[in-house]
């Protein structure tokens, strides 16, 4: 378990991280969502004792990290496909890494064979493409067979097949009871992947919950209607109290009435409809709609939605 | 493709520790090319670059030297053999110590090194042995390889002995000096990160500022200048304290100790504290 208190870091005037308190549990995936700045990786590098915390505490299982006897059995994380001395191959990167948690040898053959990369494991790593990189940086973080996982943005770089593994990956370490905590800005990764979510935005922490409470919590249940009277639907509508934003020819996107209402206002009025549906918000629309105060650098274009 | 659940469990392992630590920085220390291309680069300076230039020095400009110069040499041959080479692979020496730590910051690795071993003291520390290890042993064999090579280059004009006085302290002092400035560098990279700086701060110091503090007033300049690492360090290259020098051998080689053993202090207490 990954345990957060009062959690700070500050660099310079910036607080990048500012008072984040939060656990992490076994046996589940936690997500770590935030757009981009928020402090993710910042927050992770404290995790690992890489960064040192202006304030606040950060243990796993009650310790912090720095004072784990076999770190690598503890933790394993991928923080970035570029930790690597590029003039090394594959299997002595690894090597050194085993070696100073007096892993076994045969332990670097395993783990690059779980993750695909045996055949290129005496090649200089400097060769990778980021998602042999990637695939590399995972390894290693298998190495010491840990109870926690952390992976730092894993499928960035990832093909579509690499993205699936990950996954399952992920899945399947959490299915044998480990702490897998990951984090990304791609909500829709995490709807595929997470059990239970932290939100941040500006280091701060904005939502703790599993994923199905954070869409429930956070959206307003939207129904689509397709007529072809949508002029006199949206009065209607209207005047029960609903909101009605147009999407395209005929069709209504309504918030504040139940789907079942407007289907019984339609009836009344005679108002024929082809289609009546509920819109279930995707994680990445609640997600927007929640952090679009706390984006770090909006993107300079206006309208071009998904900056994060 | 193959899961996690596929791999023989790890059983106990023992916790990680300074041997393991050891035993990791000497793979990473021989697992990148640099490492081989700068040993072999030292050995071809102090071996194959010093041969030749004996070998100019005695076959084709010996008698148009300054007497005063010839008298020099013939009362010290080691000048040519060891001190005039070690003014060259010092700067291989300040590269590979430099890159021991600047390395791991520039690419990166440190970020996986300190995942795998948090305790950081621990990491600095097999650092500092490893390569210490490695430089002595490489350091002596080339001071000895250069020595009898060298010897017999200049063998025509002047003879020199491993039982002459002071000659065997000169020829081990070169491995040692070597050593000790490699810890000396590492320290540097350690202390400024990136490996540019550290090697242009490093030879900056040894080669320009050190000289320029022999222009200070009076009896300044003199002292101040005969303090500086380098130049009190390269004292064990020769076999007697010269007429006019401040330090002997031994106390230029443990002024240059303690400079290193201070900056190793302070690279040590840097590499704890900052953020990786």
């Amino acid at each position: 378990m990954i345990e957060a208190v009062g959690l700070t870091k500050r660099f310079g005037d910036r607080l990048a991280v500012d008072r984040l308190s939060f656990t992490v549990q076994p046996g589940q995936v936690t997500g770590f969502l935030g757009p981009n700045g928020a402090g993710k990786s910042t927050t992770m590098r404290m995790i690992l004792g890489l960064d040192r915390p202006t304030a606040g505490t950060v243990t796993i299982d009650g310790r912090p990290f720095a004072q784990l006897k076999r770190p690598m059995r503890e933790v394993g994380a991928l923080l970035d496909a570029k930790a690597i001395h590029g003039g090394r191959s594959a299997y002595n990167h690894l090597l050194c890494l085993a070696q100073t948690n007096n892993l076994p040898r045969r332990r670097v053959g395993e783990v690059l064979e779980m993750v695909g990369l045996t055949q290129v494991a005496r090649k200089r790593a400097k060769g990778f493409s980021l998602g042999m990189g990637q695939r590399l940086g995972i390894a290693a973080a298998l190495l010491g067979d840990p109870r926690i996982l952390m992976f730092d943005e894993p499928v960035n770089g990832l093909d579509p097949e690499g993205i699936l593994w990950i996954r399952n990956l992920m899945r399947g370490l959490a299915a044998q009871g480990r702490t897998v905590f990951v984090s990304s800005h791609l909500m829709s990764e995490m709807e595929n992947t997470a059990d239970h979510l932290l939100v941040i935005g500006r280091g701060r922490l904005i939502a703790d919950c599993s994923v199905q409470e954070f869409i429930d919590r956070n959206s307003e249940l939207a129904v689509r209607v397709r007529t072809p009277e949508s002029g006199r639907l949206a009065e209607l509508v209207a005047g029960a109290g609903a909101r009605t934003v147009p999407d395209g020819e005929g069709v209504l996107l309504v918030t504040g009435l139940a789907l079942e209402r407007i289907g019984d206002l339609a009836f009344d009025n005679g108002i024929r409809l082809h289609e009546l549906a509920p819109l279930q918000a995707s994680l990445e629309q609640v997600f927007m709609e929640m952090t679009k105060d706390s984006v770090e650098y909006h993107a300079a274009v206006p309208g071009t939605g998904a900056e994060a | 493709m193959t899961t996690l659940t596929q791999a023989a469990p790890l059983t106990a392992t023992r916790p990680a520790g300074f041997d393991g630590a050891l035993r990791s920085e000497w793979t990473k220390l021989r697992t990148v090319r640099s490492t081989v291309w700068s040993l072999l680069a030292m050995a071809a300076i102090s071996i194959g670059l010093m041969s030749l230039f004996a070998w100019l020095l005695v076959a084709r400009r010996w008698d148009r030297l300054e007497p005063g110069e010839r008298a020099a040499l013939m009362h010290n041959p080691l000048e040519i053999i060891l001190s005039r080479p070690e003014f060259f692979s010092q700067l291989v020496v300040a590269v590979l110590g430099v890159m021991v730590v600047s390395a791991e910051y520039t690419t990166g690795m440190i970020r996986s090194t300190l995942q795998s071993q948090p305790r950081r003291l621990t990491i600095f520390g097999a650092k500092v042995v490893v390569f210490a290890a490695v430089m002595l042993v490489v350091g002596e064999a080339i001071a000895f390889a250069a020595f009898f090579v060298g010897r017999q280059i200049i063998a025509k004009r002047l003879t020199v002995n491993l039982g002459d006085p002071g000659v065997t302290r000169a020829v081990i002092g070169l491995g040692l000096f070597l050593a000790v400035l490699g810890l000396f560098s590492l320290a540097f990279g350690a202390i400024v990160r990136h490996t540019a700086g550290a090697i242009t701060t490093v030879i900056g110091l040894n080669l320009i500022i050190s000289n320029l503090t022999g222009a200070l007033p009076d009896s300044w300049g003199q002292h101040v200048n005969a303090y500086m690492p380098v130049n009190a360090g390269v004292l064990i290259l020769q076999p007697a304290q010269q007429p006019g020098d401040v330090l002997s051998p031994w106390q230029g080689f443990a002024v240059f100790g303690g400079w290193t053993v201070l900056l190793l202090v302070i690279a040590a207490v840097t590499f704890q504290r900052r953020d990786a």
